[in-house]
């Protein structure tokens, strides 16, 4: 299956959703990143139990934190999906880029920062 | 452990906005365990910080570090070389590390990040409750091993209160009598004659009602 997704997204594999703390969301953020968002398992299957719940509480934490410093929280959000879903992973790919270019570019990316988006 | 909470980013904000340069300083301790005042925390905080500065297009340099305590001098002198180089200090310790640090670097101005709430433990992750008001002299040998100052909303020393119901506070429905704990731990351990003698009045000059507290063990000193 050959499917494409917009090429300004550039992934960060890590072996859980769990994995992804508060401050990588930000880092990316930080670091330039237009947006950010975490693509995990479904809830309910996450082979650690509960990584994904995890990360999800963490992304509702970093969307109020971005509320208080001025960034909008929409630039990061939390996706679940199989991973046999590839077509909802390319899909999902498209609608984030989608919101986050509405929300025009990162206000804080310092000039010359490279533009970056992790999954 | 001593709890804390992280104080709301506006109010550090408030301190510091018209500064160049800002080191947050984290404490391993208590507020580490509590998810307020750790490295992880500090990490957090000097990211928003920085991203917060600038969005407002306002220079600023937030460096980071954590110490292993704030309330020890040894480890409050390993910024000796660093922290000259800083308009303040966020401090994420507690109240008792701000001001160690405060007395530390008397030149500096330090700010708290977080705000001190109370002695407690770790009900489940990320749940903290109350379990000592540190009164100075200790009452749980006769309490059933459960807190009545801390653990009663009146402090009693003979309860419950007329406001115990079905096993609450009257001042929440949430919270448990603190007297009807310590009955039923009493009762489970077939002591509860020790209802049949009051406690007779505290001495809390031993508490904060002293005044400021100090505490000297001779044989520790150097
Ligand atoms: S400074 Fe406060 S928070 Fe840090 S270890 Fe000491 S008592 Fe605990
Ligand atoms: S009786 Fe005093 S020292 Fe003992 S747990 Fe209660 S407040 Fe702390």
């Amino acid at each position: 299956m050959r499917l494409t997704y917009p090429s300004s997204i550039k992934i960060v594999k890590v072996p859980c959703t769990g994995r992804v703390a508060v401050i990588h969301l930000l880092r990316a953020l930080e670091k330039g990143a237009d947006g950010v968002f975490v693509a995990g398992c479904m809830e309910g299957d996450c082979k650690y139990q509960l990584g994904n719940i995890r990360a999800r509480k963490r992304v509702e934490y970093v969307r109020k934190l971005l509320a208080t410093i001025g960034l909008e929280p929409d630039r990061v959000a939390m996706y679940n999906m199989s991973s046999g879903e590839g077509p909802r992973f390319a899909e999902i790919s498209r609608e984030m880029t989608e919101k986050v270019r509405m929300l025009g570019p990162n206000p804080i990316r310092i000039k010359g920062v490279e533009k970056e988006k992790a999954a | 452990m001593i709890m804390a909470r992280p104080k709301p980013i506006e109010e550090i904000v408030r301190e510091i906005k018209d500064l160049d340069k800002v080191l947050v300083a984290g404490c391993n301790g208590c507020v580490a365990v509590c998810e307020a005042g750790g490295l992880k925390e500090v990490e957090i905080l000097a990211s928003a910080l920085r991203m917060y500065f600038a969005r407002q297009h306002k220079k600023m340099e937030v460096g980071e570090v954590s110490l292993t305590r704030q309330c020890d001098r040894e480890y409050l002198g390993e910024l000796r070389d660093r922290v000259g180089d800083y308009d303040a200090v966020v401090s994420l310790a507690c109240g008792a590390g701000v001001q160690f640090m405060t007395e530390t670097y008397d030149k500096m101005r330090i700010f708290p990040g977080v705000d001190t709430c109370f002695i407690g433990v770790t009900d489940e992750k990320g749940v903290w409750s109350e379990r000592c008001q540190a009164c100075g002299s200790c009452l749980l040998a006769t309490t059933g091993g459960i807190c009545p100052i801390s653990r009663c909303s009146k402090r009693l020393l003979n309860g419950p209160c007329g406001g115990s119901s079905k096993g609450k506070c009257e001042i929440d429905k949430e919270v448990a009598c603190g007297w009807q704990l310590i009955y039923e731990r009493l009762k489970g351990l077939g002591e509860l004659k020790r209802f049949e003698q009051p406690t007779p009045p505290k001495d809390w000059i031993s508490s904060r009602e002293g005044g400021p507290r100090k505490m000297t063990k001779e044989e520790s000193r150097l």
